[in-house]
Formats: structure tokens, sequence, C-alpha cells
């Protein structure tokens, strides 16, 4: 693991407060993910991909933005690892770059129609863009 | 007695009904909610990270504004309740956290002194079921009624703990001192597709077919839930049985609300 990539690890672990370490590689988490069959990461591949410093691919994975954060993965993990609060992590550090938004006004007045409530985007913008 | 109250954005335009129902069933039952000053929109969702501070400030204002009210908060939308409480429990556990929030207070410090509670548990704790079935003047009589928990009225359980996270009983027992059935289904305490409808639609879908069609073939008349995002995925994906808001529901039952 180089100096960038290890310091991108720590970072990550700071944020989410997740020790990866603890994971026994059930796969309970990505058993539970409701969006497992759209994620091409799992929950439990975040896991084991950030502990072994494989964060890049994981950074421009569309599986980003597929984490409902339902915290089933939270909840269930016999070893409380909560891979959540990692993709979240994750989510963040792609989001807070300089062009790293997902979520653009122009893409929200596209999608909403008008039932669609406040909280829907809110949450959005607070997850996919920064 | 008065209870401070946080609406929230939603309620205060799409969900009016899951707001009006709220305060006058509260009245009912002697008690009056009134909304805090100058509330914020909590953001809809909690961030996890503990290093995102200002999406996290206007909980925390909340929170503050709450000490004046014996240190009670309620919140009727599934959202606001858990941003407000994880973020709670972020300022009682993380000290570096609560420094930092606090740099943007006035005056003096907020530490955590007050309680979130969803008005589930007003109603539950507070009140208690007892009281409330005797306040019932039409009983929902042979309805069979869905509670839908979702995910955010219960997890992450060690933060909300209202109850058992996979085998709640809390709505059901309210549907019974209304006078009606429960219906209890597996995919009551699955995620509806969240916000994820705004990036990945047909995910969406996917996961309210399967809540909607879950309580169908268990029999249900009717889905109730406390949450306008899940109101709103479950109708727009297709359901035979209407959605309704849980103060609706006791509202029909108190016989403010016609049928």
């Amino acid at each position: 693991m180089n100096n960038n990539t290890s310091e991108m690890k720590n970072q990550l672990l700071r944020m989410s407060g997740v020790n990866p370490g603890k994971c026994m590689k059930c796969g309970k988490c990505s058993a539970t993910c409701p969006a497992y069959d759209s994620m091409e990461y799992h929950p439990h591949q975040f896991v084991s991909m950030v502990q072994d410093g494989n964060i890049e691919p994981l950074l421009k994975s569309e599986s980003l933005y597929q984490c409902l954060s339902c915290f089933a993965c939270v909840d269930r993990c016999p070893r409380g690892v909560e891979p959540a609060k990692l993709i979240e992590a994750v989510r963040l550090m792609a989001v807070r770059k300089q062009g790293g938004n997902r979520l653009s006004a122009e893409k929200v007045s596209q999608i909403a129609d008008d039932t669609i409530p406040q909280q829907a985007l809110v949450s959005a913008y607070r997850k996919y863009s920064k | 007695m008065k209870v401070a109250y946080f609406p929230g954005c939603t309620l205060k335009n799409k969900a009016k009904t899951l707001d009006i129902y709220a305060r006058e069933c509260a009245k009912v039952l002697g008690i009056e909610l009134e909304e805090i000053k100058d509330w914020q929109c909590c953001g809809g969702v909690f961030t996890s990270a503990s290093d995102e501070i200002a999406t996290k400030l206007s909980s925390v204002r909340a929170l503050k504004a709450a000490r004046e009210y014996d240190n009670i908060l309620v919140t009727v939308c599934s959202a606001c309740h858990n941003v407000i409480k994880q973020t709670n429990h972020a300022v009682k556990t993380d000290e570096t956290f609560r420094t930092r929030v606090n740099n943007y207070m006035a005056e003096d410090d907020y530490n955590g002194e007050t309680n979130a509670i969803h008005y589930l548990e007003l109603l539950r704790d507070t009140i208690g079921f007892d009281k409330i079935k005797e306040c019932v003047k039409k009983p929902l009589e042979g309805k069979k009624i869905a509670p839908y928990y979702g995910c955010m009225l219960l997890r992450p359980n060690s933060v909300m703990a209202m109850d058992d996270p996979e085998n709640p009983t809390i709505m059901e027992d309210l549907i019974k001192a209304l006078g009606a059935t429960p219906v209890v289904y597996p995919m009551r305490n699955e995620c509806c597709g969240g916000y994820v409808v705004m990036e990945n639609e047909s995910l969406a879908k996917e996961k309210s077919e399967a809540v909607t069609k879950s309580a169908m073939s268990f029999g249900a008349d009717v889905i109730v839930t406390a949450c306008p995002l899940c109101k709103y995925n479950l109708e727009k994906n297709g359901t035979d049985v209407p959605v309704v808001y849980l103060t609706e529901l006791l509202a029909e039952a108190f016989g403010i609300k016609e049928e």
C-alpha cells in the first residue's frame, strides 16, 4: 500500500468509525442488502476492499449511488462492522471533490413530478451532492 | 401538557395530513404539540460520517430549543425522527463532534440533554394505548391494517431503540387499540427504495412492489406509514390498497376525520 492509498484508507476509517478488520467474511451484509442486484461491488466487498487498500475502483463505482442507507447491513452484521457507514464514507470522498456532484438541479427538475415529497429532494441532495 | 414539536419540511407541504392530524389527535389526548421556533429542515437523511458538521446543525438547534419543554422533542415524520435522534446520539457520545457543533451554537452549549421521541412513542409511553382505546369513538372494526415500518423508524436499533427491529409491535398494538386487526407480513421492516428513486427508479419500484405485494398477500386492506417518502414510493409504484399516514388512522378512529 503506497502512502496515498494508506492515507485514503485512514481517512475512510476515521470518517466512518468502521474497523473492517472485525469482519469475519460471512457475507450477511450482502445477503440482506436490498440493493444487492444493482451493485457491482457489494457491501462485503466494500469492507474487504477498503481493508486491502483497493479504494480507487470503489470511488469510481456506480455502486456508491445504489446504497439505500437503510442500515439493514448495520443492524444485521453479527460482528458490528457497520458496512453502510463505510459505503457512506467512500461516497462522500467521491462527491466532496470539486466536480464530484452526482445530482444537479437540472436533473432534479427532470425527475421530480408534482407529487414528489420535499423529503426525497433534500435526501437525494444530501446523499449525492455536496 | 405541552411538548416541543418538530414538524419537518414535507409536513408543511406534501404531507400536511400527517402534521394536522398529529396535532388534532394529540389534543384529544390532552397534549399540545407546540412547534419550536425557527426550526429548519433536518436534511431528510442522516449522514453517518463523523466529520459532517453543517448538515447536522439544524437537528442540534432543534434539540437545544426543546430544552425549554422538559427536554422532550417529538417528531412524527420517520425521517426527521431518525436524523434528529442519530444526531443527538452523536452529540452525546462523540466529544469531538460535540465541540465542533457547539462552535455554531449561540450562548450555552448543547450536550445531548433532550430526549428525541417519535409520535408513536408519545402514544405508547407517555399516553398509553389503554387511554387511546378509551378515546376511540369509531372503532376501525373489521379492517385489516398492515403497518409499514420501513427502515428509518427502527434502524440503527442501537440508537433508535424504539422496538424490536426485527419483530416490532408498536404499530400493531396501536392498530389493536383502534379496534382494527394488524396484518403481520414479512416485508414490513424492509426499505421502500427511499431517495434512490431520484437515481435509479427501477430499483425503487422493485423494492416498493415487494412491500405492497407482501402486505396484500397477507390480506391487508390498507397500509399505514409515518414516512412521506415511503408513502410516495409505495403509491407511485402501484398498490391495490390505500397507503395512509398513521395519524389519519388515529383521526378516523377518534371521529375527527371522515373515512
